[in-house]
């Protein structure tokens, strides 16, 4: 059996789903923000296997890169964000993070 | 190429990081806010100045300037300079980041005014995380607990729904083949009725969830009413107006581009758009009338206001076009613009004296400031749509549009939801003008604030007693497809 676009996007799409189980259930804000990056690596093996099998043009690896870049943006401001809440409050549990409700 | 085509984002931009430099050469801070309002006006001097150019692509076609994009390029620097006018006195609470504050505001705006002009989805997404990235660090900006709570909140959420929006994109592209609206209209026609293409849905169905996050639409509005507690109450005004139009725009533009033919799978759609729709405003108006607090109220409200502007993208995917429908959204995003932001201002300055967004606290406040109490009172009857105001016409139209593409359930819903909301909107105004106050001290506000709340509540018995001229020019601005 060859590995071909079908086992790619399986892949990913497995990939995908456990980024999001995991970014919707787990308390650790740190974990979550591991779990959003799964969830952006799957997108980017889906779209390199689209580039790769699918006959088309560099658009695939390009937008692969920019998610790459974003990426990176999104989980320095995240990381930010957790450390100075985490200097106030002391923890990065997000069961904790209860101010405010309805 | 044109770089003049770009001239309003190049212009903001530039005066984002001007305005970091100034912050560090000066110690009057109040520079910096007319420097950012003095170049959210010269964007919106260049879009004006853009307005007979349409249809015209830049940057190999990843931007498309026409007057759609051009009606939001000017729309997002007037909201955003009014929100800069409204947090003068506000921003005295962050004593050392003036400078970054106003910056992050116009970067956002650039964000938005990219979003509704891309053509194209790597520029889609990008515009996106450039608006959705400045307005999390905004949310975070106070240095309480509560704001880094909403912060955290609404980036983690935001960013599991950009997660998915992206994938839905990619999925789109490996079926396409191609990156370009117009490239994906002609791919998408060209299958035709063969097989209703289930990878195809899928894909439509992830980029709904990812822009339903940022309109807040059912069932993606669970950070809502926590992020707009917590965030800094100008934010929460510019998140209630300008980044949920830059949602609209963008879906707007990718449902009538890009998936408005065969006709199945615009019916679908609409269809979708239409349950969304009911269920998004009936659950935002009840969950409204049990707030205490005014800034979660108006959060379910902006929830419930998600809901009628959806009414317009299933009357857009039921007529298989624009028109109407895209009118009825145009018009529906000025008018509320412009209501929530009157509103939010009065709030913005109340809070800032009272230190506190409790409705109780609102008793009396006729006698505390009149002008606030009017500012506030005229916003509120706005949003609940009595005649004579914005909120009328634009309820009016929108809702004309459902009809006439058959959707009669749905505004008879629509209807019902605008009786309930009447309810808590008019409590506030009991409150104000007929209680008692809990204290005679009145409640002061800066010029530049008085400014933008008289800006407001102009531009909204405008509309509402003239509503033809602002009509002419989203007739104008529409995507004729």
């Amino acid at each position: 059996m060859s590995v071909g676009l079908e086992q790619y996007l399986l892949l990913s799409a497995v990939l995908f789903t456990i980024g999001l189980v995991g970014a919707l259930s787990k308390r650790n804000a740190i974990i979550v923000l591991m779990c959003i990056e799964i969830m952006l690596n799957a997108v980017n093996l889906t779209l390199v296997a689209f580039y790769r099998y699918g006959g088309l043009d560099i658009t695939g690896m390009v937008f692969a890169l920019f998610v790459m870049l974003v990426a990176a943006a999104e989980v320095a401001l995240g990381l930010a964000i957790v450390f100075s809440l985490y200097r106030s409050r002391e923890t990065v549990d997000l069961a904790e993070m209860d101010m405010m409700k309805w | 190429m044109n770089w003049w085509l770009l001239s309003p984002e190049i212009t903001l931009v530039a005066f984002a990081v001007i305005i970091i430099f100034l912050d560090l050469a000066i110690q009057r801070k109040g520079i910096l806010a007319a420097t950012s309002v003095i170049g959210l006006l010269v964007a919106m001097v260049f879009a004006v100045g853009l307005w007979d150019k349409t249809g015209v692509t830049a940057l190999n076609g990843m931007l498309v300037i026409d007057r759609f994009s051009l009606f939001f390029q000017m729309f997002f620097p007037g909201v955003a300079a009014l929100v800069v006018l409204g947090s003068t006195d506000y921003a005295s609470r962050f004593s050392r980041f003036k400078g970054e504050y106003y910056a992050l505001i116009l970067l956002a705006t650039t964000g938005m005014m990219f979003l509704a002009s891309t053509g194209e989805l790597i520029s889609i997404y990008v515009s996106l995380e450039l608006m959705s990235l400045s307005l999390y660090a905004l949310t975070g900006f106070l240095r309480d607990p509560k704001s880094g709570e909403a912060g955290l909140k609404y980036l983690l959420l935001g960013a599991v729904a950009s997660a998915v929006l992206l994938y839905g994109l990619a999925l789109t592209f490996g079926i396409t083949g191609t990156t370009h609206l117009a490239g994906i209209a002609a791919a998408v026609k060209g299958m035709g009725n063969a097989g209703e293409n289930p990878a195809l849905l899928m894909a439509i169905a992830f980029i709904i969830a990812g822009f339903g996050f940022k309109i807040a639409s059912v069932p993606f509005q669970m950070w809502v009413p926590d992020v707009y507690e917590g965030a800094p109450t100008p934010i929460t005004a510019f998140l209630s107006v300008a980044s949920k139009a830059a949602g609209f725009a963008v879906l707007v533009r990718v449902f009538t581009v890009a998936f408005l033919s065969p006709g199945w799978l615009s019916q679908d759609w609409a269809m979708l758009f239409a349950v969304l729709s009911a269920v998004t405003m009936t659950l935002g108006n009840i969950v409204a009338l049990m707030q205490t607090n005014i800034k979660r109220l108006l959060g379910y409200s902006s929830i419930a206001h998600a809901g009628y502007i959806m009414l317009g993208l299933a009357a857009i995917g039921s007529a298989g076009g624009g028109g109407l429908g895209q009118n009825g959204i145009l018009f529906y995003l000025a008018a509320y613009g412009i209501t929530n932001l009157g509103a939010f201002i009065a709030i913005i300055a109340v809070s800032h004296r009272l230190d506190s967004d409790l409705i109780s606290d609102y008793a009396g406040m006729s006698q505390r400031s009149p002008l606030l109490a009017a500012a506030l009172a005229l916003g509120l009857i706005s949003l609940t749509g009595l005649p004579v105001s914005a909120g009328f016409w634009a309820k009016i139209y929108i809702f004309n549009s459902a009809v006439q593409e058959g959707f009669l359930w749905l505004v008879v819903i629509a209807l019902l939801n605008s009786v309930i909301a009447a309810y808590y909107y008019l409590r506030i105004v009991k409150a104000m003008y007929v209680e008692e106050p809990t204290s005679k001290e009145s409640v002061a506000s800066s010029t530049p604030v008085k400014v933008a709340l008289v800006v407001c509540s102009i531009g909204v018995l405008y509309v509402g007693l003239l509503p033809g001229a602002v009509l002419r020019l989203i007739e104008a601005a529409s995507i004729l497809l």
